[in-house]
């Protein structure tokens, strides 16, 4: 039993934190967002190339640093730390996850694109109808010729108007629900019959609703087997999921050390405000939610090459925990600050937005408690 | 970073199983059975035989005695220990004094004592709260004068647990006028048979007497029991805090109880149904179950760190406000789960009583032990403390 990093774990953090910290100011993150794009495309350059860090979670087979979910958890939490919205989640940590889980000339081909920098992917896997559950799909992928044609609607699907290419989950077979004929297919995003609306998130991200009407895309694309794709996706989304949860340390973090801040120079009643001691004890009271979601994030994450069982139900501990957690730390933050932390002046405010919606990311506290249950308290 | 079990840590862990299955006394088993008020003896039993087998006091450095197990290791032992039921360890001599000893004390000190505590030969227990000084407890009056190689004692404390068995006490008393609370502290050793000390039952509200007074009336103390520095004593209490604290998360008892609601809860009917089969009920174990692994992992990090060198610091204050919170919710639950069979008073049937049991046999402790876990929140400086202590130690407040 080991809580300690690596020094390449420590170096790559510091690195990371480094970076962030000269590019990644508030007014920088605000410019980013305000803009055409959305984003600034030299970060994600200068991520790639300057630094490496695409690569960090990657194996040298690929050109990475030979890292895994570890590696993926530091970056995610130092991303968290400033809002950063750039698309490792989907790129590199679902993208990257899925061509690792599947291997394969198209992993060989891929990975090194992702860690050059070159590729973005949008993750196409939730539905109006289905909310969390990863097999509820009424988007179809019909075998036709060596390829399939892909018909149906994605929804929110994250960085999909910057995305090279969209990791789809799709049903190649069974009924809507049925565990059996999930397919998952990694596709280039400008195919023709590919129909986007674009919008930008409440936290700051772009998404877009994506439909696919007769899209023909190549058998190639096809990752994993055919209508066996569902316990693929079930691992990538729960390394999503423990991925998100580090983020939430970063993100909780701030949100505590913000309020900490703002209680000290605050002054009411002829004092700072942090010298109540009301005050004072929900400080505490966020504080421990924080270094518990850390506890969390670690079990999860060293968790995530167990058994599909065990696996799931340290992710679902380790979600439940955290959107709690990032729900009551997020509201505490801004109920310290006043009025002026439900403003779109100070970071607090954007701070306490990308925490409630990690809190629903991928399963809100409610679905991981009855998917724990199901898997450890079924009778 | 890794959360496996080494293969040395396996063969540890099967080592202290079976040690424990093979040494654990049977007539200690059949007491704990039966919810019979545990005697001296049967507390003794079972702290002389790890003693003997040199594994009484885990923490301890292994020059004053400790077994020089990793933290792993400890961690270990002490899942063990829980998930074999076995007696609780009084930790006032082990876990309380005895570091205080080791890090503080004389070379004497350490000679006479330390041995002591480890064979079990003296009982101790701590003389701390006062009846004007709870949460505020440099408030405390307790006061000691010096008489030519003695202190005379004279005051009174309250909340002493378990000394109406116990040989030693450890006391924080007054040893200024002039100075402020904390700096006219001194941490004395007092013999618990020495003229003058009385000690007064108070039975709390499951029946149990646990918890006492203690009368100190010109109690004569040779200044050779004074540990550190005369008005140096809030040293000693505050490092003894956070050393109780650390112990106080009671990780492995609590998966140990959560375990037991779950096996009521599939036992008890509720309509068609198993209570566990109750969504909301279902829903509080695993919300439970879910805060403990919290806990667990809180410790699990904070045992690294101490591993890393970094003493038991305030943080341990979390551990003690999640897990005695935790504690307290396993024995609600409990009771939640007996429904009716919460009600019925009684201490268990001694030898020789042939009545039947009245209702199920988990029933019998879920309204005392939910009665006597409130303490949990109160003791080892409160919940509300321990988050003044974060407020000011950790967050800078």
């Amino acid at each position: 039993m080991d809580f300690t990093y690596t020094e390449t774990q420590g170096m790559i953090r510091d690195t990371l934190a480094r970076f962030l910290a000269d590019t990644y100011d508030f007014d920088a993150r605000t410019k980013m967002i305000a803009s055409e794009a959305g984003r600034d495309p030299a970060i994600w350059t200068a991520l790639a190339q300057e630094l490496g860090m695409l690569g960090a979670a990657f194996g040298e087979e690929h050109g990475g640093l030979g890292g895994g979910h570890i590696e993926n958890m530091i970056v995610m939490e130092e991303l968290g730390k400033v809002m950063a919205i750039e698309p490792y989640l989907p790129t590199v940590v679902i993208g990257g996850g899925a061509l690792t889980a599947a291997g394969g000339a198209v992993a060989d081909h891929m990975i090194p694109e992702i860690i050059g920098g070159n590729v973005i992917i949008g993750f196409a896997y939730a539905e109006p109808q289905g909310r969390y559950n990863l097999a509820n799909l009424r988007t179809s992928a019909k075998k036709e010729g060596a390829g399939y044609v892909l018909n149906g609607h994605k929804s929110v699907v994250v960085a999909a108007p910057w995305a090279t290419h969209l990791l789809v989950t799709a049903r190649s077979g069974g009924s809507q629900s049925e565990a059996d004929g999930v397919s998952l297919f990694l596709i280039e995003a400008g195919l023709p019959g590919i129909v986007r609306r674009d919008y930008p998130t409440v936290d700051g991200f772009r998404a877009s609703e994506v439909y696919f009407e007769n899209v023909s895309i190549p058998g190639g694309a096809l990752l994993g087997g055919e209508g066996a794709a569902l316990p693929m996706i079930e691992a990538i989304v729960d390394t999503a999921t423990a991925a998100i949860c580090a983020e939430a340390c970063g993100v909780t973090e701030r949100l505590h050390a913000g309020t900490l801040d703002y209680a000290k120079q605050r002054k009411q009643f002829g004092q700072e405000i942090a010298r109540f001691q009301v005050l004072q004890h929900r400080m505490v009271d966020m504080f421990m939610e924080v270094e518990q979601a850390k506890s969390m994030t670690i079990m999860a994450t060293l968790s995530l090459d167990k058994p599909a069982q065990d696996r799931m139900a340290a992710v679902s501990a380790a979600k439940a925990k955290i959107s709690q957690g990032a729900r009551f730390v997020g509201q505490n933050a801004v109920q310290t600050h006043g009025g002026i932390g439900i403003t779109q002046e100070l970071a607090i405010g954007h701070y306490f937005k990308r925490a409630s919606m990690i809190e629903n990311q991928f399963g809100s506290a409610d679905h991981h408690l009855d998917r724990y249950e199901m898997l450890t308290l079924a009778e | 970073m890794d959360m496996e079990f080494s293969a040395e840590d396996m063969t540890f862990r099967e080592e202290v199983r079976r040690f424990i299955a093979e040494n654990y006394p049977e007539s200690l088993r059949a007491v704990q059975e039966e919810g019979e008020e545990m005697a001296k003896e049967d507390f003794l039993s079972w702290h002389r035989i790890l003693a003997k087998k040199g594994w009484i006091a885990p923490a301890w450095p292994a020059e004053y005695g400790g077994p020089g197990w990793s933290a792993t290791q400890r961690f270990i032992f002490s899942e063990e220990i829980a998930a074999a039921d076995c007696v609780t360890i009084m930790p006032f001599g082990i876990n309380m004094v005895g570091p205080v000893i080791y890090t503080f004390g004389t070379p004497e000190q350490k000679a006479h004592f330390l041995p002591r505590i480890l064979s079990g030969d003296d009982w101790w227990c701590q003389g701390y709260s006062e009846p004007g000084a709870g949460s505020d407890l440099a408030s405390l009056r307790t006061a000691a004068v010096r008489d030519g190689d003695d202190y005379i004692v004279n005051g009174q404390k309250t909340w002493t647990t378990m000394a109406q068995h116990a040989d030693w006490g450890f006391f924080l008393v007054k040893t200024d006028r002039e100075l402020k609370a904390q700096e006219a502290i001194s941490f004395l050793l007092i013999d618990m048979k020495s003229p003058g000390v009385t000690v007064r039952p108070i039975i709390t509200l499951g029946g149990e007497h646990e918890v006492n007074e203690v009368w100190l009336e010109n109690v004569r103390v040779p200044i050779s029991n004074r540990v550190y520095e005369e008005n140096k004593g809030w040293t000693c209490a505050k490092f003894l805090l956070a050393h109780e604290r650390t112990g106080i998360a009671g990780v492995a008892r609590s998966k140990r109880g959560v375990e037991k609601i779950k096996a009521i809860a599939r036992s008890e009917m509720d309509g068609e149904r198993t209570l566990l089969q109750n969504p909301f009920f279902k829903r509080k174990i695993s919300q439970l179950e879910i805060d403990l692994t919290a806990l667990e992992f809180t410790e699990l990090r904070s045992l690294a760190g101490e591993a890393a060198g970094k003493g038991p610091g305030p943080e341990s204050s979390l551990l003690k406000i999640k897990g005695s919170e935790i504690q307290q919710r396993i024995t609600e639950l409990a009771l939640e789960a007996v429904g009716h069979y919460g009600a019925p008073y009684f201490r268990g049937f001694g030898e020789g009583d042939n009545e039947h049991a009245i209702g199920p046999d988990y029933a019998h402790r879920a309204a005392p032990t939910y009665f006597n876990a409130r303490k949990t929140t109160i003791y080892g400086g409160s919940n509300e403390i321990q988050r003044n202590i974060i407020a000011k130690m950790v967050l800078g407040l």
